[in-house]
Order: C-alpha cells, then structure tokens, then sequence
C-alpha cells in the first residue's frame, strides 16, 4: 500500500507542478502562435521575473502574491517593448535574425543577473511555505495548490480575453492574416507587441507563483525553456489547450521518472518526448497544422 | 577577387604563425590556443549554418563528444593521443551523419532545427554528468606527460602552432569547399531549398554531408581542448557556452565567408578579455558573465545592423576602393 502512495503523491505532485510548466508554455505557445517566432528568451526572462520576486520579497517584504498584481503589468510592459523596440526592429523580419537576436536576449539577462546576484542559489521565506492541505492519504503542498489553480485561472482568462474582447479578436486576426489584418486598418505591430507583452505576463504569474515553493539562481531558466519548449511541441505549436494538456503530462513524467530512475535522470525522459515528438510527429499530439 | 583569397589566406596563416615570436607572454599563448580552439569550433558552425543556412544550436553536441572521446580513448583504453585524435574527429563525424540524418530526414528546418541540436547537447551533458563511463561530475583528467610523442608539449607555442596548422587545413577546406559542386549545393539550399530541389539538388544528402563535416571540425575543436587543459567535465564538453561562442563568431565576422569565423573568434574573444579587466578594474574583483552580456549585445548589434559581419563590411569596402 505504501508503494501506492509514494506513486500517487508523485503523481499528485506531478500535477502540481505541471499546472505552473503549462502556464509558463502558454506564453511561449501564444507568441508562437501569433508571430510564428520562437522566442529563445522565454526561459531566460522566466528568470529574470523570478529574481524581480526574490528582489520584492527580500528588500520590500512584498509578499510573492501580492507582487503578481505588480509585476504581471510591468513584465506586460517589459515585453511589449522588447517586441517593440528590440525583437522586431532588429530582426527585419527573417525568422533565423529573431532566433538569434531573442538567443542574444537571453544571454544578456542570464549573464547581466549572474553579474548582479553571482551563482548563489536563493529562496524566499514565507511563512506558508510548508503547509500542507490533506488529501485523503495525500499531503499536498498549500503553494503549490494555489499555484495550480492560480495557472488555470489564468489559462481560463487568456481564453477569455482572446475569445470575447475587440482585442483578442484583433490578436486572432493577425495570427490567421496578418496582411489581411493590415488591410482592415489594424497595427499588426502594435497586435505583436501586445501579444509578446501577454506572453511574458504569463512569466511573471508564474514566477509569482513558483517562488514560494522553488529557488532561483541565474541559470535556472536553462532548465525551464526546454521543457517549456517539449510541452509546446507535444501540445501542439500554438494551441492553448494543448499547452495545459501538454504541462501536465510532462510534469507527471519528470516527477514519476524522477521516483523512478532518480533526479538527475528524471531531466532525461523530458528531453527524449521532446526529441521523438520532434522527430516522429512534428505537429504535436493534438496540433492539425504543420 | 578569386585569386586574392588564397593570398590573403596565406598571409593570414603566416602573420598568426609569426605571432609567438613577437608575444612571448604565457597568457598571451594561452589566449591565442583559446583562440585557434574556438575558431576551430566555429569553422565547424560556419559551413553547416554559414554555408547551409542550417543554424545549430548545439554545437557543443559535437564539441564535447570530441573533447570526451580524447579524454576517454587516452585514460580508459591507454590509446597514444596522435591516434585518438583522428578516432575523436569520427567520433565527431559520425554523431553528425546521426543528428542528421535524424533531423533533416523528419524535414526540421530553421527553429525547429536549432532546438532538436539544443536538446541533443542537454541530454548529452546531462549523460556525461551522471554516467559513470564519463567518470560523472568529477570530470576527467588527463595525466601529464610533457612529450611531443603525447601530444602534449613543454613549449606552449607548440601547441599554439599546432592548433593553428588545423585552423589552417579548414581554412583550405572551407576555401576548396566554397569553390566546388558542393559548396554551390549548399549556398543554393541555404538561399531556397525548394528551389535548389527543382533544380536537382539533392537537398536531404547536401545536409547530411555538411552536418558530417561539421560533426568532425567541431570535434577536433573539443580534441584540442582536451590536450590543451587536460581536463574535462559534463559542463565544459556539453555546456551551452561552446555552442553559443561556436555561432557567434562567424556571425560577427561574416557567415559563409571563410576568414569569418576566425576574424569573429579574434574580435569576440579579446574582447571578452578587455570587458572583464576593465571591469575588474573598475570595480575591483572580476565580475563573472560581463564578457557574454557584451557578446549578447554584441550579437543583437551584429544581426541588427551587419548582417555580413565584418568580413561582408571589409568586402563592401574594398569592392567600393577598387574599381
């Protein structure tokens, strides 16, 4: 019986988990869907978000959840201007310029942080960082709950915002005719930009909500941008109900491979769905489009 | 034009090799290996990315099977080095032909292309780090043995020198390349692959032996790294840091060019080294990553405002002076 609860917790754990991987994919998978440009950054800015939080906590006593009301606007802002003002001016369009030009992104923040916080690992200290909510045999992190159905939360308001406002129809439009968009007199620039600013919003929720329960240190998006990539590959590029879908199926398998072959393994099984998906079913387990 | 180059190309190779004379300082030896190592390294990048228009971002994939196999075949099976050395580079060759063929035959193109070479190095590194064949964490380290006869010599400029005789033989390579049937292959592939493919290019093979190429400079790279540091860990053979220095240097000296690489290699690693002194004399104490948040500006700048790097920047200044 007591095998079938450590699989059920890491299961239940992987789920947890997953919820807050599918809500940092559903940025990436936004800008993707609406620019078509893989924004390399994505793990990088993650980072830079996280240590915002660590910054807030530890100098301003600001509580990680109050700081999602603060920092969700300013990293709208952060990455509206980048699209703005670095992404798009610099690339001229061509879709390997902005793959290098967002590598170039995330190697400016992970290294500018390194400078600044050096290689130390660091945490917050909240007082809630270790309760737990009891589950049947089930001891399942408080935070870690929250961040769970904080994540579908905000996967229910991104749907929201995109089906029903003048701006989501907007953003819809450009995604399926950016030419056609234009000629009906809207900013496909101003559309892009707003879009890759909702996608790094989504970075700073999902800092928020990591940080109580995670650490930081400047490479940690190394670890987040792949697997934010394998849950948008395996979800379909794109789809925001593949994402969700997606997020929770890699957080079940690097937290039931991780029980099962280890930690340093667990990163493995991640990377192998990545590639085989890639390789063998490029369009995503429920992605239609090429 | 087409005569010039190889000029220019052997009085590039005979003002390098000339430089020890003049630079006698061990840190300045030390700087023009790590030099002719990258560059080596980026060579690799410069005619699967430069040449092909197929942009890698794991070089470090082939970088670190090189590195690791010199260290392994000499350590583990007591292998002389001279003969590791070639076993290495088709080590290097054949894990390209694998990612390859992988890759190119499921159609990945551009991100896709960049991401699968990422995740290959990851699981890589992750594999060298936790493996007991790679002797894990701890990294392998390679017993000194000052001989010629060991590929190790109590002369740093020998080692200098030899580097550079590699540096030199791709250089002659990339030239030859870019002048053949196959040279044209890629350039076609990289501009519009369908329509190299209408043309009767074979595109799929054109990559494959690009990326095999590739696969072996980029591991003779991590051969000389091994040689010249005699140590070797997950993070340095597979780390990101080799795979990002492996593109940014053509792209900052000129991709599909073939002093590119080198010129990038030479600019963007002295200065690294002015940015970190200058900050460690400002502030006292080096500040670690300085170097790579100017290699990032630096590669944004670059893409922004010179798409051809410097070698695209001489050449439209010399076509302009010479009528």
């Amino acid at each position: 019986m007591l095998k079938l609860d450590i699989f059920l917790s890491a299961l239940a754990n992987g789920l947890l988990t997953g919820a807050v991987y599918a809500l940092i994919a559903l940025g990436l998978t936004l800008i993707y869907g609406v620019l078509h440009i893989i924004n390399f950054a994505h793990g990088a800015t993650l980072t830079l978000a996280m240590f915002a939080v660590f910054v807030m906590h530890s100098a301003f006593k600001i509580d990680p959840y109050i700081a999602i009301f603060m920092l969700t606007p300013l990293f709208f802002g952060v990455g509206y201007l980048l699209q703005r003002l670095v992404i798009n001016p610099a690339s001229h369009g061509d879709d390997s310029n902005i793959l290098l030009v967002t590598l170039g992104l995330s190697i400016i923040f992970e290294n500018g942080l390194l400078a600044i916080f050096r290689s130390d690992t660091r945490s917050i200290d909240v007082p809630y960082g270790f309760d737990v909510i009891e589950v049947g045999n089930l001891f399942l992190s408080t935070p870690k709950v929250i961040a769970f159905v904080a994540a579908f939360a905000v996967a229910a308001a991104l749907w929201l915002l995109l089906a029903r406002t003048d701006t989501g129809k907007a953003i819809r439009a450009v995604a399926k005719e950016k030419t056609g968009a234009a000629l009906c007199g809207m900013d496909v620039e101003h559309i892009y930009a707003v879009t890759f600013g909702l996608g790094t919003a989504c970075l700073a929720i999902a800092a928020c909500l990591l940080m109580p329960t995670f650490l930081v240190n400047p490479r940690i998006g190394n670890a987040f941008v792949l697997v934010a990539f394998t849950i948008v590959v395996l979800g379909g590029m794109g789809s925001i109900g593949g994402a969700l879908a997606g997020g929770l199926i890699i957080g079940v398998v690097e937290s039931l491979s991780g029980l099962y072959f280890g930690e340093s393994l667990g990163q493995i099984g991640i990377f192998l769905i990545f590639l085989i998906v890639l390789l063998f079913r490029p369009t995503g387990l429920f992605g239609a489009k090429a | 034009m087409r005569t010039g180059l190889p000029v220019s190309l052997v009085i590039v190779v005979a003002l390098l090799a000339a430089l020890p004379l003049a630079f006698t300082a061990n840190t300045m030896l030390n700087f023009l290996t790590f030099v002719m190592i990258v560059t080596l390294a980026a060579q690799g990048w410069n005619l699967l990315a430069g040449f092909g228009g197929q942009f890698s971002f794991g070089h470090a994939a082939f970088f670190g099977m090189g590195a690791y196999a010199m260290a392994i075949l000499q350590v583990r099976y007591g292998i002389n080095a001279w003969l590791a050395l070639p076993l290495a580079m088709a080590l290097g060759a054949v894990v390209g032909f694998f990612l390859g063929f992988l890759s190119f035959r499921a159609q990945l193109r551009g991100s896709y292309f960049a991401l699968v070479t990422l995740a290959f190095a990851e699981v890589f590194r992750i594999l060298a780090n936790a493996s007991s064949f790679t002797n894990g964490a701890a990294g392998i380290l390679v017993p000194l043995k000052t001989s010629a006869a060991d590929f190790q010599f109590a002369d740093r400029r020998w080692f200098y020198w030899v580097a550079l005789a590699f540096v030199a033989l791709v250089l002659a390579l990339t030239y030859h390349i870019s002048r053949t049937r196959f040279g044209a292959h890629l350039v076609a592939v990289r501009e519009n692959e369908e329509a190299a493919r209408a043309l009767g290019v074979d595109a799929f093979r054109t990559k494959l032996k690009a990326i095999t190429l590739s696969g072996a400079i980029t591991a003779t790279a991590g051969c000389l790294y091994t040689q010249k540091f005699l140590y070797i860990d997950a993070n340095l053979a597979f780390g990101p840091w080799i795979s990002v220095e492996a593109l940014l240097a053509p792209i900052i000296g000129g991709m599909g060019t073939v002093l590119g690489p080198l010129a990038g290699a030479m600019m963007l690693l002295g200065l690294g080294e002015v940015t970190k002194s200058l900050f460690a004399m400002l502030l006292g104490g080096s500040i670690p990553g300085v170097d790579l948040v100017v290699f990032g500006v630096l590669l944004i700048l670059c893409v922004a405002f010179a798409p051809q790097g410097v070698m695209g920047a001489i050449k439209r200044f010399s076509s302009r002076g010479a009528p």
